[in-house]
């Protein structure tokens, strides 16, 4: 094996965790070469060293903020839940309705007297060509009507129209 | 009986939240000491810790037993530990031009927080702080990558295909990682590492 291949191994021979015929292998290797011999002899040591830091211990309050964080995280719901009832869209869809309902009765509607609603069925017909005839341009080319223009109207009551 | 990681994760996502509770006790210690010593802050490191909690607590409802649980947990970890690392160095270059830099700040935070030690010879315990010292800052030194390795695979005691499933690389890859620490530990630590051999 070359020192090359052993830099795949050191770390598996330091720990232990090589198999048997890999392990061999590696015993081989460190009798002959005395650079990975003080490598792999460093590395343990290494190892040990770290083995000196003490260990921390978290905080009183580590485990009530979890808990707290974990309580104040939304409740989970699946697709299904779109279906349940919501006591805020309820709610809300409710008082859309009743906004709904009092602004439509609280809209100032003109109460017509039936007399007048009466007169205005009549005049129906005349409304509905009001726009034509207040627009009507060669209406407002006739002449004036007065008693000497009547003996211009012929017998059959038509106008005659200026030239 | 002692019920397994997965089966707890299985029962925090079948609404047993006395699981949960069970895993925070198992890991509250080891994932706090995981971060602190990636990210070299006990505030920093216990704010992780907690969202290392609720990203699991979220995700129970998803959870699928396809791989060991602690695999998952320290992968969450580390990734958030990463971040946290990446986004400190950026902030600090950002500050480093104008603020003046506190030597050993971080040395008294974990003076404050570890477990106390009883010495009875002052001098004995002044060179055992030294070599803490040493050693610590030799593994902040590390690329965080293969400080995350050496964390993983000395204090955890995870093995090597775990380990390279929370760093997201090949087996093989994972061992050069390591190598590479290693050689990285014992030129540092070599005042330290002859006294030992």
């Amino acid at each position: 094996m070359s020192c090359e291949r052993m830099e795949a191994r050191i770390m598996g021979y330091v720990d232990g965790r090589l198999k048997e015929s890999e392990r061999a292998e590696v015993e081989k290797h460190l009798a002959g070469c005395a650079a990975c011999r003080l490598r792999a002899s460093e590395f343990r040591s290494v190892k040990e060293l770290l083995g000196e830091l003490p260990q921390i211990e978290p905080s009183a309050a580590f485990d009530t903020r979890v808990r707290a964080r974990v309580a104040a995280l939304p409740k989970q719901r699946s697709w299904l839940g779109w279906f349940a009832p919501s006591p805020r869209v309820a709610f809300a869809a409710s008082m859309l309705l009743l906004a709904t309902v009092w602004l439509g009765r609280s809209t100032n509607v003109p109460v017509i007297p039936p007399t007048d609603e009466a007169q205005i069925d009549q005049n129906l017909p005349a409304l509905e060509n009001y726009d034509v005839i207040s627009d009507f341009g060669p209406l407002s080319d006739l002449p004036q009507t007065g008693p000497a223009d009547e003996d211009q109207t012929n017998d059959a009551g038509q106008t005659q129209q200026p030239m | 009986m002692t019920r397994s990681d997965v089966q707890l994760m299985l029962d925090v996502k079948a609404g047993d939240t006395q699981s949960f509770e069970l895993l925070l006790q198992r890991y509250r210690s080891p994932l706090v000491n995981f971060l602190y010593r990636m990210v070299r802050d006990r505030e920093q490191a216990e704010d992780l810790a907690q969202e290392v909690f609720l990203r699991v607590y979220r995700a129970r409802e998803d959870y699928v037993p396809s791989a060991k649980f602690t695999t998952w947990l320290f992968r969450i970890a580390t990734n958030l530990a990463l971040n946290s690392v990446r986004d400190n160095r950026y902030h600090k270059m950002e500050t480093s031009i104008d603020a003046p830099v506190v030597a050993d700040a971080e040395e008294g935070d974990e003076k404050q927080f570890e477990l106390p030690d009883q010495h009875p010879n002052i001098e004995r315990h002044l060179v055992e702080e030294e070599r803490r010292k040493m050693i610590r800052r030799a593994i902040e030194k590390l690329p965080e990558k293969q400080r995350a390795a050496v964390l993983l695979h000395k204090y955890q005691e995870l093995d090597y295909a775990e380990i390279a499933k929370i760093l997201s690389c090949s087996e093989s890859a994972l061992k050069s990682l390591l190598f590479r620490a290693y050689e990285a530990l014992r030129v540092e630590l070599a005042p330290l590492v002859s006294r030992g051999t």
